[in-house]
């Protein structure tokens, strides 16, 4: 089966960074919870985020398609800034795929319609063709036989399986993943991080939360560790992994890693 | 050392007689413990003391199209004062011979309403054909055009006003009504406080006393000269106080909706009205089926109310009746007769809600 909607390669240029956080600052009322933070994200390239719970991780990722507002400093997604101009906000978040610890999956419409949805609705294509695309992707992370289920009737793993299917059936050209396995029972956690494994290889931009040291050694560019708002270090896996530098980093992978 | 437990150590057993049949059932709601037999017992004596005269007086010695005198004469019910003025507590001052007009638009009505209730229908065709009933109906009832001589909206009475009270009251105020919930929830403070505003205001007065305003208050701040319908002011009052009500209720079921649902759509670049419209909305407003079908149930009794500024709903057309001499005696049929039709619009809308919430749950 092919992808009935391939297009041919973006203009954009290529070696922009297709997200740039810079001097990023976020309040929840009096509690600053972002504090200064800046990064900047290639295109194809693959980020772990770590870090204790409370940290700010979901609140950063969140930040990137304004699921939350910040408040100070810049976030620049594919070229376009961030802003109140709600137009804006939807190309970018058209272009960003988010995928939840709680996948979020809408329990009214059934796998296949949850897929269909956001091509049909915000990218416009046409109900066969945006049908043909949800089937593609629900082959790719191996549940095409549930497409006519409603999600209340699949497991947790098929579940969030379908929610990233779902992601995917935009184009994205990033995906963020919020702890898309800890909400999962152990037994299904393996299964989500293959489907995720396999979106890697692909080349997919990827931001991923999560404590998962061995998807992150297998796939990740990067590793970053985060605590109360701060990005605290950033390393390749190898040398984060066996080469702390900051306490608390050693502290925290000694807790995760026992 | 542990044995292994066998598969199917322990069969399937059938439950014990006691519990099954006709007399497991008497024994599990009749006679479950001394006090719910005596209840039993205690009414089993009371509908025993009851029925039998009630039985006699509604069907053995009642008359059912005799003239008023036949039935003073006897003292069984006396049906004779719905069949001899059925045509008036139907349709009122509506024009004898052209009867069969809003006869024809309740049965069409009736109609739509039974081909409606399958949900596998329900597509933009649907749509269609309640529009052109729709239309058919106002021609039917106000005529003036292919040669349908024309009725006055004055003229218009009993269940085809009564009905016609409630449809559009209902399908307009259900719209209006999650708009309301909608704005109420808006982040624009402006829409917000108008939304609350009104809610909280036209929850604040009983639809009496808007329809008072309607057709006592609202007239004197139109130009001289211009007037607007009774009726639809009547119709402007339900619409406006039922839909604060359906509102309330709505707000009730996005607040049921989790954060997530919207943060999922949202994160797929779906903009506010396709988010509220595909997402959200459809299924808060099934949690809320229940108390919405409350709604408007009281409210379809409610335009009863409408006596009080003097138009001719069903009601008011059997108050009529009765205020013949001949008749007057004989309220307790008559009103027997209006409260089966309004029990039978109720009936059917519950039924139809418990249908239809069947048939949405996924
Ligand atoms: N909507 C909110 N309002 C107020 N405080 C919040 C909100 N969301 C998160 N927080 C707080 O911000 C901090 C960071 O939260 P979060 O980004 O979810 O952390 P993490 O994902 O790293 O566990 C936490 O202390 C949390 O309680
Ligand atoms: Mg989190």
């Amino acid at each position: 089966m092919t992808d009935p909607t391939k297009e041919s390669p973006t203009t954009a240029p290529e070696n922009e960074p297709i997200i740039k956080l810079i001097g990023v600052h976020k309040w929840f009322g009096d509690f600053h919870v972002l504090k200064d933070i800046n990064l900047s994200v290639d295109r194809g390239e693959r980020i772990v985020v770590c870090g204790p719970s409370g940290s700010g991780k979901s609140t950063m990722i969140r930040c990137i398609n304004r699921l939350e507002e910040h408040q100070r400093g810049k976030i620049i997604v594919d070229n376009i800034e961030l802003t109140n101009d709600i137009k804006k906000i939807e190309k970018i978040r058209a272009e960003v795929g988010m995928v939840f610890q709680h996948f979020n999956l809408f329990p009214h419409l059934t796998v296949l319609e949850n897929l269909s949805l956001g091509p049909i609705w915000v990218r416009k294509f046409p109900r066969t063709v945006a049908e043909q695309t949800a089937l593609y992707y629900l082959e790719k992370v191996h549940i095409a036989e549930q497409a006519h289920k409603y999600p209340g009737q699949l497991s947790g793993g098929q579940q969030q399986r379908v929610a990233i299917a779902r992601s995917l059936c935009m184009k994205p050209k990033v995906m963020l993943f919020d702890e898309p396995t800890s909400a999962l029972d152990p037994e299904m956690v393996k299964e989500v991080l293959d489907a995720m494994i396999e979106l890697a290889h692909e080349g997919m931009t990827m931001i991923v939360v999560s404590h998962e040291m061995g998807f992150a050694r297998s796939v990740a560019h990067r590793v970053l560790f985060m605590d109360h708002g701060q990005i605290l270090e950033e390393n390749t896996p190898d040398e984060f992994f066996s080469n702390p530098q900051n306490e608390r980093t050693k502290l925290f992978l000694s807790q995760i890693l026992h | 050392m542990r044995t292994p437990i066998p598969a199917s150590a322990v069969e399937d057993l059938k439950p014990p007689v006691s519990s099954a049949g006709p007399l497991g059932w008497l024994r599990a709601n009749l006679f479950k413990g001394p006090f719910n037999s005596l209840l039993t017992l205690f009414i089993l004596f009371c509908l025993y003391k009851m029925a039998p005269p009630l039985i006699r007086w509604a069907f053995i010695d009642s008359y059912w199209f005799s003239d008023a005198d036949v039935c003073r004469a006897g003292d069984g019910a006396c049906w004779s004062v719905v069949s001899q003025n059925l045509r008036f507590i139907l349709f009122g001052f509506y024009p004898y011979l052209l009867q069969w007009r809003p006869a024809m638009a309740v049965l069409i009505l009736i109609g739509l309403f039974f081909y409606s209730r399958d949900t596998g229908r329900w597509n933009r065709r649907l749509g269609v054909v309640w529009a052109a009933g729709l239309v058919v109906m106002g021609i039917l009832m106000h005529g003036g055009v292919l040669g349908l001589a024309e009725v006055e909206t004055d003229q218009w009475g009993g269940i085809s006003l009564t009905l016609l009270l409630a449809l559009f009251g209902l399908t307009a105020a259900y719209p209006l009504g999650v708009l309301l919930a909608l704005g109420r929830r808006s982040r624009l403070p402006a829409i917000k406080t108008v939304c609350v505003i009104y809610i909280e205001l036209i929850r604040g007065v009983p639809l009496i006393s808007m329809l008072f305003m309607a057709s006592v208050m609202f007239p004197l701040f139109l130009p001289e000269g211009v007037t607007i319908n009774k009726i639809l002011r009547a119709q402007a009052a339900i619409i406006l106080f039922t839909a604060a009500y359906i509102a309330e209720v709505v707000r009730g079921g996005l607040q049921a909706i989790p954060r997530g649902q919207y943060e999922a759509a949202e994160s797929l670049g779906l903009n506010y009205s396709q988010k509220m419209r595909l997402i959200i909305l459809p299924q808060a407003l099934k949690i809320v089926i229940p108390p919405t079908v409350s709604i408007l149930i009281s409210a379809f009794k409610d335009t009863s109310l409408v006596v009080i500024i003097g138009l001719f709903d069903l009601l008011k057309t059997t108050q009529v009746t009765l205020s013949n001499p001949a008749w007057i005696r004989f309220s307790a049929e008559a009103y027997l007769f209006i409260a089966v039709l309004y029990f039978l619009g109720c009936f059917s809308m519950s039924n139809f809600s418990r249908h239809l919430e069947k048939e949405l749950k996924a």
